[in-house]
């Protein structure tokens, strides 16, 4: 284990009873680097983020954060780490100005540090106007961002986010980006799991997605499209309903078909050059537009269409 | 550097400062209101017939009262406060992330809670005492009681307020455990007057035993039994109780 790997797991496993939530996964994660989790619902992400925050212990295998054990040194590790969960547990009744010192003085900041440090990550989250207004009428965005603060209240080396951005707006979500961006660009490491590819796009170096408790995939998202997906997709739309009979007039174009009830996806490295063969067999689509392959096309390509819960 | 439990307690005294307005009714008025109507009140017509054991009602019941007041509170803020902490705010598992064990939250909460029944204490005496319900030097002695009293009770209900994911335990302990115990420990007429099969309930009771030292110190009335062995059973309890504690709390928080 070198110095530059702050998480490392191998074949780590978590069992709830019967149910095995984390099914031996392995895991590196270089200082600096900002990491994602992608997957469905019950994928194992939330339980992998518990394990790594020191709070929920491994059934098997061999997890060191930090270089430590979780196990025996969770209270070192929580120490030096930054946690934001997936739901907020801000202090309702305290200012937005106190849960940040109520907070610090858990990690045994003083009361003056605490103050300071408190003025600073406010005006960092672009919070300092509502220092004294209560939790309670703060947006979703606006608590998000106070959590997030919450978390950087230790100079954490490490920051685990759980779902960050769920239930953001637009607006709210890109701010939170930002910031967190600048963050990297600090030299914090970012651990996170969403279920939003154009997150993981934006914030993520490198990324795993997740599957019934396993790893499916790993690479940064730009590899992940390149091995899982082709460069375009061609969406084509057709007047008639089902669809399924397009797939054997389809044959042969591009790599991979996929029928949708409404559309039928055709993945291609040359997308304008698909549609020329389409137009060829006179199939007639009523819409066709090509665009180029995302995390999506991989994240549904791996983890299937089907709804998990 | 701050230990994680003063840390706690910290945050406890932080929330009480923005909502100690909310508690003034039922930790100071409601107890005077109380000991005023029915000590003097009721206390008339006891008077009338030559008061309780030496003294007037209202001297008899008023380190009963003080007691209860600090029983109430250890009970009172150990039950949704606490649930809340884990089910609503999540602010145990807001702690949990930073490096604060479950041992620093429930030593955290305990204190929070002594400090709120020796306060109460506090300021109840100097009210009552200007009634001259207070006969003896020793009154003082009834703050350490009020706090052991608070936290023999506030382990045990916080254990159950951390095992339990519904709130409706909470009123099956309110009508058969709080409110009996307040009407039988001895508060306001003696044990002696149960039937004599009841009687080892209200020994059972905590409250009975801060009600009997209480007295002892405000009164100077000797204890039924040496005054070592109520306080003993007050610690016991108060051991107990957090050793509970803190096991539902380890439990809840760890997966």
């Amino acid at each position: 284990m070198t110095d530059q790997s702050l998480i490392r797991a191998r074949g780590l496993v978590k069992r709830f009873g019967d149910f095995t939530a984390v099914d031996g996964i392995d895991l590196d994660v270089a200082r600096g680097e900002a990491f994602g989790f992608l997957g469905p619902n019950g994928a194992g992400k939330s339980s992998t983020m518990r394990m790594i925050g020191c709070v929920s212990t491994p059934t098997a295998g061999e997890l060191s954060i930090l270089g430590l054990d979780p196990v025996k040194d969770g209270t070192r590790i929580r120490s030096r780490l930054g946690v934001c969960p997936q739901l907020d547990n801000l202090d309702p009744d305290l200012t937005v100005r106190e849960n940040l010192t109520t907070y610090a003085r858990y990690f045994g900041i003083s009361r003056a540090a605490a103050k300071q440090r408190a003025l600073e990550l406010l005006e960092f989250v672009q919070l300092a106007d509502r220092a004294e207004s209560k939790v309670e009428p703060l947006s979703g965005g606006m608590k998000r961002r106070l959590t997030i603060a919450r978390a950087m209240v230790n100079e954490p080396e490490l920051v685990l986010l759980d779902e960050p951005t769920t239930g953001l707006d637009p607006q709210a979500r890109h701010l939170l980006w930002e910031r967190l961006f600048r963050l990297k660009q600090q030299g914090v490491t970012l651990v996170l799991t969403t279920h939003y590819m154009d997150e993981a796009e934006q914030l993520c170096d490198r990324l795993v997605v997740m599957d019934a408790g396993k790893i499916v995939a790993e690479g940064s998202p730009r590899a992940l499209i390149e091995t899982y997906s082709t460069r375009e997709v061609v969406e084509l739309r057709f007047g008639e309903s089902p669809l399924e009979g397009f797939r054997d007039k389809l044959v042969g174009i591009g790599e991979r078909t996929d029928v949708l009830p409404d559309r039928v996806l055709l993945y291609a490295d040359d997308g304008d050059a698909a549609v020329n063969e389409v137009h060829r067999r006179e199939l007639a689509p009523s819409g066709v537009l090509v665009r180029r392959s995302t995390l999506e096309d991989v994240f549904l390509h791996l983890t299937g269409r089907t709804l998990v819960d | 550097m701050a230990h994680p439990m003063m840390a706690t307690l910290e945050r406890e005294l932080t929330l009480y400062r923005r909502l100690w307005q909310a508690s003034v009714f039922s930790s100071f008025l409601l107890p005077l209101l109380f000991v005023l109507s029915i000590g003097v009140g009721v206390g008339s017509y006891v008077d009338a017939n030559g008061g309780l054991g030496g003294v007037d009602y209202l001297s008899y019941i008023a380190p009963g009262v003080v007691i209860t007041t600090a029983f109430q509170i250890g009970i009172g803020e150990s039950t949704f406060p606490v649930l809340g902490g884990f089910k609503w705010t999540r602010s145990y598992q807001a702690m949990r992330s930073a490096p604060v064990e479950p041992w620093h939250m429930v030593g955290g909460h305990l204190l929070y809670l002594m400090f709120r029944g020796v306060i109460a204490t506090i300021a109840f005496l100097i009210i009552v005492g200007s009634f001259g319900a207070m006969h003896s030097w020793w009154a003082p002695a009834t703050i350490p009681v009020a706090a052991l009293v608070t936290v023999s009770v506030a382990g045990p209900v916080t254990a159950l307020a951390a095992s339990i994911v519904d709130d409706s335990y909470f009123s099956l302990l309110f009508r058969f455990g709080v409110i009996p115990a307040t009407l039988f420990s001895g508060v306001f007429f003696p044990v002696d007057q149960l039937p004599e099969v009841v009687r080892p309930l209200a020994y059972a009771s905590p409250l009975w035993h801060g009600v009997v030292l209480s007295r002892e110190a405000t009164l100077g009335w000797p204890t039924p039994w040496p005054t070592w062995v109520h306080v003993a059973y007050l610690i016991v309890w108060t051991a107990i109780g957090v050793a509970l504690a803190n096991w539902r709390f380890r439990k809840r928080l760890e997966d």
